[in-house]
């Protein structure tokens, strides 16, 4: 009981348990129970637009965890993302063997690149339960190592950022290629089925919808719920002042790995419930611009809080959605310029703008 | 050929393990059965050429209070890094009490093993409060997993509520340790080292910036530690280093240049040119 008033006030539970039962349950709602001439409708074409705002808004609840409260600016999230997505890919492209453009069992690229069999690291993938293991494991694993090298060799700040970025980009380099065995520039797309259900149907998606509403909620509970523990306080410790951490007896690579692999986990459960409703996976997500945008997201919501990332990822997507169809040139420059402006007028983001001062 | 031979052997020397074969340093027990908690013995450290710490040798009692006094350079902090496993010496060993030695682990190890250090710059975690970082400084088992879970229980509690009478916090402990007097900083810096309950503490300049009735409190503090604890403090203020004093040790040039009584150690000759003479 105390350990929830920790995580948040009574007020506090409040508003996130209306705003979650807003998210999972009022949007369906207002979607089908409505007219469709009605102010309250959410059109069809707007329920794989919010699920995928709100996978985005997963990476940057696990962003705000990793930089917001351990003060490590990852540059390269997006290729946790990438990771999972792909892993889920893999899964959709083998759920439909036998469907595609050329009717073979293989995968459709495979087929245009004249491979005989399937590659090795494509076994297990028309199996689900392994598909989403595997979308978990594999960004886990990677950012397990990465941070292990990293941060026992105390890389920290612009020096870790630019690592990340390299990562990011050998990573993109990796995947364009089409001996890598992943499609190439192209990616992996065209699916058609997830466990049976057509992904073009209106059900289909909307079902896809309020599962990633729910992972998200859940997922800013444990969030919540690690931040607000003594490991939170520890993590918070190491961002303000890691030496003295050190020297209370404390291991900060642990704390630090354990929080960097989590968020890497969120990272690709956001990928993997993103590429089934957008349709489509390819090297691109791996671009650095986009994990710089993801940094972005936290810094204009309000780092260390979590919630701003959350508020972050909506403003930012949702400006970019009408941006880039009002005013297609002019996205880029207005980003840039939103940076600027938060870093200089409101260094605590969005959400800073609701809080008090004194309790940074 | 023969240096080459020299570092093979250095492999299978019967008396030493590697390093990494070496247990834990978990046992609290410390062996002071001799009446000393800290040797340096023979250490060196260059850097660049340079010469930190040029052949020390220094013995810390069980129960000391110890001040070590030196002129900028003359090598108090890289003594203390060396202590504390920042530095690893070139030559010469560092033993706590008989049995662990320093050189062979980690700060975060040593920090467990229980010598407390406590920088020239008040470190606190200024954005959790007093009790918070009293809290986060106890000693208590610090892997990642125990902390997930990890609650204050009423033991703990009164523990922490002890430490901050003995450093004068008590009314500001739910204050934003950000908030709280450069003075009041530093005490709850000496706080956090008492709550890992350490055989040593090291002090590095506590007194620097703080005002008259500040330092006198603070002098109060550490002479009160001294029984239960062994303390070693740097400092450059030669008025506090006399209220508080038993031993005197006077570094120069990365050595031991006298050792005695506040009274002895002023009237000595190479003290008065080296040091005292500059101003004091």
């Amino acid at each position: 009981m105390t350990r929830l008033r920790q995580m948040h006030s009574p007020l506090a539970w409040g508003m996130v348990f209306l705003v979650a039962a807003l998210g999972i349950v009022g949007v369906p709602l207002l979607n089908t129970m409505t007219e469709a001439g009605s102010t309250w409708h959410v059109p069809d074409y707007m329920v794989p637009l919010l699920g995928k705002f709100l996978c985005y808004a997963l990476v940057a609840l696990a962003m705000d965890l990793i930089w917001g409260y351990a003060g490590i600016l990852s540059l390269g999230h997006g290729v946790f993302f990438a990771l999972g997505g792909y892993a889920m890919g893999m899964y959709l492209m083998r759920s439909m063997a036998g469907l595609g453009v050329y009717r073979s069992e293989l995968p459709d690229f495979m087929v245009f690149l004249d491979w005989k069999e399937l590659p090795w690291f494509w076994y297990g993938f028309d199996n689900f339960g392994f598909a989403m293991f595997m979308a978990l494991a594999v960004p886990a694993v990677l950012a397990y190592i990465f941070g292990f090298l990293a941060f026992r060799s105390r890389i920290k700040g612009v020096y870790f950022s630019i690592i990340t970025q390299a990562m990011t980009f050998a990573l993109m380099l990796l995947f364009f290629r089409n001996e890598t065995g992943f499609g190439g520039n192209n990616g992996l797309t065209d699916f058609k089925f997830l466990l049976g259900y057509n992904l073009q149907e209106h059900d289909t998606r909307l079902a896809l919808y309020v599962i990633t509403a729910s992972v998200l909620f859940i997922s800013y509970l444990v969030c919540r719920w690690l931040v607000t523990s003594k490991f939170g306080r520890v993590l918070m410790a190491i961002r303000d002042a890691e030496s003295r951490v050190m020297f209370c007896g404390y291991n900060p690579l642990q704390y630090k790995l354990f929080a960097w692999t989590f968020s890497a986990i969120l990272c690709g459960l956001a990928g993997a419930l993103y590429v089934p409703q957008v349709g489509i996976i390819n090297p691109s997500e791996m671009m650095p611009a986009n994990s710089i945008e993801m940094a972005i997201w936290v810094a204009v919501g309000g780092r260390g809080t979590l919630i701003g990332g959350l508020v972050g990822s909506g403003v930012v997507n949702g400006m970019k959605s009408w941006f880039t169809v009002s005013y297609p040139d002019l996205w880029l420059y207005f980003l840039g310029g939103l940076f600027i402006f938060v870093t200089l007028f409101l260094p605590r983001g969005l959400v800073g703008l609701f809080k008090r001062k004194d309790s940074a | 050929m023969n240096a080459w031979l020299e570092r093979t052997r250095e492999f299978w020397r019967r008396d030493q393990v590697f390093d990494f074969m070496l247990p834990p340093l978990q046992s609290r027990e410390l062996d002071v059965s001799h009446g000393v908690v800290l040797y340096l013995e023979n250490i060196t450290v260059s850097f660049d050429g340079f010469k930190a710490l040029n052949n020390l040798n220094l013995y810390v009692n069980n129960g000391e209070l110890r001040c070590i006094i030196g002129a900028n350079g003359a090598g108090k902090t890289t003594m203390m890094d060396v202590i504390t496993g920042k530095t690893r010496p070139d030559t010469g060993a560092v033993f706590f009490g008989q049995k662990i030695d320093l050189t062979k682990y980690n700060e975060s190890e040593i920090a467990a093993a229980g010598v407390g250090r406590k920088f020239q710059k008040p470190t606190v975690f200024e954005n959790h409060t007093v009790l918070e970082n009293l809290e986060l400084a106890m000693q208590m088992n610090k892997s990642t997993f125990v902390s997930l879970t990890a609650r204050l229980s009423g033991e703990q509690r009164d523990r922490i509520d002890e430490v901050l009478s003995i450093i004068g916090l008590t009314e500001q402990v739910y204050l934003r340790a950000g908030l709280l007097s450069h003075g009041q900083k530093q005490w709850l810096e000496i706080g956090m080292l008492l709550m890992q309950s350490p055989y040593l503490l090291l002090v590095d300049e506590p007194v620097a910036g703080m005002t008259q009735q500040e330092i006198e409190r603070t002098a109060e503090l550490l002479t009160s530690l001294a029984p239960r604890h062994s303390v070693v403090v740097v400092e450059h203020d030669m008025a506090f280093v006399r209220s508080i004093a038993r031993t005197v040790t006077v570094l120069h040039e990365g050595s031991v240049l006298a050792e005695g009584k506040m009274d002895e150690v002023q009237a000595n000759p190479k003290v008065i040119e080296v040091y005292l003479g500059e101003g004091y």
